[in-house]
């Protein structure tokens, strides 16, 4: 039985810790897990821990979407298809974990990034897929 | 465990061969080590190849197939970068262990144009390709951001990481086996094009193909082949712990320190003991943070110590003599066998014009992203 897909069905993640709730009016948002043993956060949905090596699941948790930048580089030189250039970027999130993206929203010069300056986290769509669904990625802005 | 020497050693100029293929290549370094060592492929009881493009097909078995169907055990082996230096440590670990004698271990690759860029597809819908969409994670970005990192720590400036490219194209001006012998000043590579921030076209190892062997043999045997063996005095291997942002941001830094620690406590050799250093400069970033990690100068210090000289043929510890993967190139298989050698040349005197002055002890260092790291400290007997 066919069904015409509604506008949320057709948003799909990059990548499966970027959380995309069926409800519009909800922003998506990062997923991690905590180990409950050791505390060690992860992004996304882990096995084990690599840190104290429990197998207990982990809980997971709703990332903050705002963090700090911890360090940059700017990429002149990438794979096909990728516009150059641009700020490639590790942002630090409040809830011990890490996050590697893009920074939007500013000139991609040295002088426009600043260590530990507050960014928040915005999605966009970037493509579509092979099956005509929107694909949803993160970046992080200045704050 | 006993002792290993390093009987022989042999590579090629690294460069551009596309009409070879890559077992001819290595085949070419083998017969160099071994004509060194005085040796023959009759000798040799085991063989590791160090190989990551080829990886599944049998590059070891191809190369015996060219300089000798012995039937002997042969193992590929492959660890990003440190491909080669695993191979090599292989192969000591296996004489180490007294379950052979002699080893041979080989590393090469021929690269076309693919380079640290290529490799790895998305191994499915390309829509969901994160690269360049979810910052970085090919080699430029990671160690740009590495660089960045020791910026923000220290504020080491960009000049300082373009210093290091300056001092290894200098030092492969007497390099024969190097694939670019080209001297650049500093505004050259300051203003060469931007790669991946702050390194420049300069600041990044280029592309190519090679291959390097070096065989090894029981010390109490090593006579009978060679007046000059080279004592294999510690070979470590680590990988990377868990640290805060590794998953994240590669952490270059903690598993070099660890085996830095393996090395020194295994050898009785410690850093200011050392008389040259070839160590991983895929970018010139990476060659600071190194220094700091190996321990010859204290935390923040190396940008001082690369705007001192202290690190040039004839300063306090020569780093890179051989020019380094910036000038050498990297042919991923073979760097970690082509440091050895190297080193292997300057203990035993061989080292042509750009000699380090009566050099007895001597470490080569490699890391293969994902991480793997090898530390050698090889000495004079």
């Amino acid at each position: 039985m066919a069904e015409a897909p509604t506008a949320e069905k057709t948003r799909k993640p990059i990548v499966p810790f970027l959380r995309i709730p069926d409800d519009p009016a909800e922003k998506p948002y990062l997923l991690g897990s905590r180990c409950k043993d050791c505390g060690a956060t992860y992004l996304g949905k882990r096995m084990a821990c690599s840190k104290c090596f429990s197998t207990q699941p982990m809980d997971e948790i709703k990332l903050s979407d705002r963090g700090e930048l911890h360090v940059f580089s700017i990429v002149h030189q990438s794979a096909p298809g990728v516009p150059t250039p641009y700020v490639a970027a590790i942002v630090d999130l409040p809830e011990g974990v890490s996050v590697r993206c893009n920074i939007e929203g500013v000139e991609p010069d040295p002088k426009n990034l600043k260590f530990g300056m507050p960014v928040e986290l915005v999605t966009n769509k970037i493509r579509t897929d092979r099956e005509g669904n929107d694909v949803i990625a993160f970046s992080f802005k200045p704050a | 465990m006993r002792d290993v020497a390093i009987i022989g050693v042999g590579m090629i100029k690294f460069g551009r061969y596309p009409e070879k293929t890559v077992p001819e290549l290595a085949a070419q370094a083998a017969l160099l080590a071994l004509k060194d060592a005085g040796a023959d492929m009759k000798d040799i009881e085991l063989l590791t190849s160090g190989n990551l493009y080829q990886s599944n097909a049998m590059v070891g078995q191809r190369i015996l197939q060219i300089i000798g169907q012995t039937g002997i055990p042969v193992v590929n082996v492959s660890n990003a970068c440190a491909t080669g230096s695993t191979a090599f440590r292989e192969a000591y670990m296996a004489v180490a262990s007294g379950a052979y004698d002699v080893a041979m271990a080989i590393g090469s690759e021929q690269m076309g144009k693919m380079g640290l860029l290529g490799g790895g597809g998305t191994g499915g819908d390309p829509a969901y390709s994160t690269e360049g969409v979810l910052g970085s994670g090919l080699m430029p970005a990671v160690f740009g951001m590495a660089g960045v990192e020791h910026m923000r720590k220290y504020g080491t400036t960009m000049e300082q990481f373009a210093k290091v490219s300056v001092k290894n194209h200098k030092h492969s001006m007497h390099n024969p086996y190097s694939q670019y012998q080209v001297e650049v000043g500093l505004e050259d590579v300051l203003n060469a094009r931007v790669v991946a921030w702050p390194n420049t076209l300069y600041m990044c190892c280029p592309t190519g193909d090679g291959a390097a062997a070096a065989i090894v043999c029981s010390m109490e045997k090593a006579k009978q082949f060679t007046s000059k063996p080279i004592k294999v005095s510690a070979s470590v291997l680590t990988s990377d712990p868990w640290t805060q942002r590794d998953l994240t941001m590669p952490d270059i830094n903690t598993l070099t320190r660890n085996a830095a620690k393996e090395a020194y406590e295994k050898s009785g050799v410690g850093p200011e003991d050392l008389d040259l250093i070839e160590l991983h400069d895929c970018f010139a970033t990476a060659e600071l943070l190194h220094y700091e990690n190996l321990g010859i100068c204290g935390e923040g210090e190396a940008g001082r110590m690369i705007d001192e000289g202290q690190t040039y043929i004839g300063g306090k510890i020569p780093v890179n003599a051989s020019g380094g993967l910036l000038s050498k190139g990297h042919p991923l298989g073979a760097t970690g066998v082509a440091n050895i050698c190297e080193v292997v040349w300057h203990l035993r005197g061989e080292a042509g014009g750009r000699q380090v002055e009566d050099a007895k002890v001597g470490l080569a260092h490699v890391i293969g992203l994902g991480s793997a790291c090898t530390i050698h400290v090889l000495e004079k007997v």
